[in-house]
């Protein structure tokens, strides 16, 4: 591999991980919704026994 | 009386997990490195090309897709047909989201084939059943014969590939039936992660392969990874069109954008989740395992082995007949190779499940029925398709035919339609300021300005020239221009030495038939909306 070979494939890789491990954390970090509701699930209410 | 709740997802680090799991699928691994890889369209150009796509088309129509979605939602729409119905608020405006049906349910006809595949592979590979020795030929029969491409019908029976199609084809609604947090979101959570670390591990293990072979150093992963990463002539790669249509296409169709997925998982959110920052999450996810991991496991592996001819055979060769040959003269080469499939699979399901999910959700408000309802109707809708792509096996010329009309044609098409929709039936200022509402994260300015006139500039003649060359068989040179057709219009309408394919032919009457139920659906469906 070439010199600009070795500098196209950290530029490349170093971008994609650094945005997503950035991305990462500020969701992981971010502020929470309050009105959010956790965990609704579709249902019918005649399913709901079965389910 | 039956209530209804809202369908939701559980978090907003699912939500991103679901839109990621859709994106990320065989492509990543395989096509990705094979075009960086390719000696004319490849290296430094098309990294730059591709790069450029992904500012100008990929990521602002990943914002769009999610911004409409959540507009549609809140209006209590969750299908493509549903949303654009809301959006256009004219009549006509329902059939512009078919595609957003047609298009997730109809790759799903040939996606949880290629699924199965994997799994199939999986087993085989952790079982030894992939130890076939050094003979290339015994990997391309064992390919051959495992996906019935002998013969129409080889596989349908009592079958282990038919067995292992049944499996995953059941599977897949089994987990859609459980519904978006407990089915689709709990797979992704976890199936995500632990794509990830499979492909770190093999990441590590092809970074210490070395030189397998001392008596040919020239074959090592460090040449290896030169081979698909020395940029080679930029300035000429790039004067090329070849290069910007290959590029933009592997960013729309790597991005899962105009699938009518993400319009419909965004359509779950509420008004005040955010979308900005989910959207550029699920998509640096998406681009860190395509070009992160994608772009470092397979070619290198594949040229320290084998050379670079192994390497330029297109994404079925690379995947099923490359590989598991180099699988085989590692040692360990069936843990490595097993892990490689399920990981394959991995990024399968948690894309054929995005794929279900658009069509579910159309069944459940445009026919009114119930989860169970919907899931049987489109199980007997996609048991039809599937079976049509498994039956047709010979030379995969069903599966072929349905991934370029459908998989090709239609998804650019799709996100070509959904760019203009949003500039002019929603309006560039009104969709910038939905996109912000709620948002954790502001998009630059700039962007802006690529939405309303950059994207869908680019995007139509990106479509020209995907039409032209792949419809007109343009030879994509503008001082000696020719148009030979190309072979899924060859089969279609037969030329000079090439006749018609009564297969094909049959695969394009029956997309036909679909797309004219689906019409007569979204009709019916129109009419409970009105109705509203």
């Amino acid at each position: 591999m070439t010199l600009a070979g070795l500098l196209f494939m950290l530029l490349s890789v170093g971008a994609v991980t650094t945005l997503f491990v950035w991305c990462l954390v500020k969701v992981l970090t971010g502020k929470k919704n309050p009105d959010h509701l956790a965990h609704v699930e579709p249902i019918e209410a005649k399913d709901i026994d079965r389910r | 009386m039956t209530t209804k709740q809202p369908d939701g997802w559980s978090s907003k680090l699912g939500v991103i997990m679901a839109v990621a799991g859709s994106a990320v699928g065989l492509g990543n691994f395989l096509r990705f490195p094979g075009l960086v890889a390719d000696k004319e369209t490849g290296g430094g150009a098309f990294l730059i090309a591709y790069f450029i796509s992904l500012l100008v088309v990929g990521l602002p129509i990943c914002w769009v897709e999610w911004t409409l979605g959540r507009f549609g939602g809140t209006q209590g729409y969750n299908s493509s047909p549903g949303i654009f119905h809301a959006i256009i608020r004219k009549p006509w405006g329902k059939y512009v989201g078919l595609l957003g049906f047609i298009i997730p349910v109809g790759v799903y006809f040939y996606y949880v084939v290629i699924e199965s595949w994997c799994l199939g592979y999986a087993w085989h590979s952790f079982t030894g059943g992939l130890d076939l020795g050094k003979d290339p030929a015994a990997y391309a029969g064992f390919f051959g014969t495992f996906t019935g491409q002998t013969a129409d019908g080889a596989i349908l029976g009592f079958t282990g590939p038919f067995l292992f199609f049944v499996g995953v084809f059941i599977l897949n609604f089994v987990i859609i039936y459980r519904g978006l947090s407990k089915g689709i979101e709990f797979i992704c959570n976890w199936g995500m992660p632990l794509l990830i670390i499979i492909a770190l591990a093999l990441l590590v293990r092809v970074m210490t392969l070395g030189t397998p072979d001392p008596t040919k150093p020239e074959l090592s992963v460090w040449n290896g990874l030169g081979y698909m990463w020395d940029p080679r002539d930029i300035a000429k790669g790039l004067s090329n069109p070849a290069v910007w249509l290959k590029a933009a296409s592997q960013i729309f169709f790597t991005l899962s954008v105009g699938f009518g997925v993400i319009i419909t998982y965004a359509s779950y959110l509420k008004k005040k989740d955010d979308v900005v920052l989910s959207g550029l999450t699920a998509t640096a996810a998406n681009e860190f395992c395509e070009v992160g991991l994608g772009g470092l496991i397979t070619v290198p592996a594949a040229f320290a082995f084998l050379g670079a001819s192994a390497v330029a055979g297109g994404t079925f060769a690379l995947g099923f007949n490359v590989l598991p040959q180099v699988f085989a003269g590692m040692p360990y080469g069936h843990l490595f190779g097993g892990l490689f499939f399920t990981l394959l699979f991995i990024a399968a399901i948690t894309s054929s499940l995005s794929m279900l999910q658009p069509g579910i959700a159309f069944l459940e408000e445009g026919l009114g029925l119930d989860r169970r309802g919907s899931v049987a109707l489109l199980g007997l809708i996609t048991a039809v398709g599937c079976t049509l792509v498994m039956w047709f096996s010979a030379d995969l010329k069903a599966l072929k035919t349905v991934d370029f009309w459908i998989g090709d044609i239609g998804i650019f098409l799709q996100g070509t339609i959904l760019i203009y929709v949003f500039n002019l039936s929603f309006g560039t200022e009104r969709g910038w300021t939905e996109a912000h509402h709620g948002a954790d994260l502001r998009i630059p300015k700039v962007f802006k300005f690529v939405i309303r006139w950059l994207s869908p500039a680019f995007l139509t003649i990106v479509f020209g020239l995907f039409v032209l060359k792949n419809v007109a068989g343009w030879n994509l040179s503008f001082g000696a221009p020719v148009f030979t057709p190309t072979e899924p219009i060859l089969d279609l309408v037969g030329g000079p030495g090439h006749l018609a394919n009564g297969v094909a032919r049959l695969t394009a009457f029956g997309l036909l038939v679909f797309a004219g139920f689906t019409a007569l659906m979204i009709r019916r469906a129109g009419q409970r909306w009105g109705a509203r």
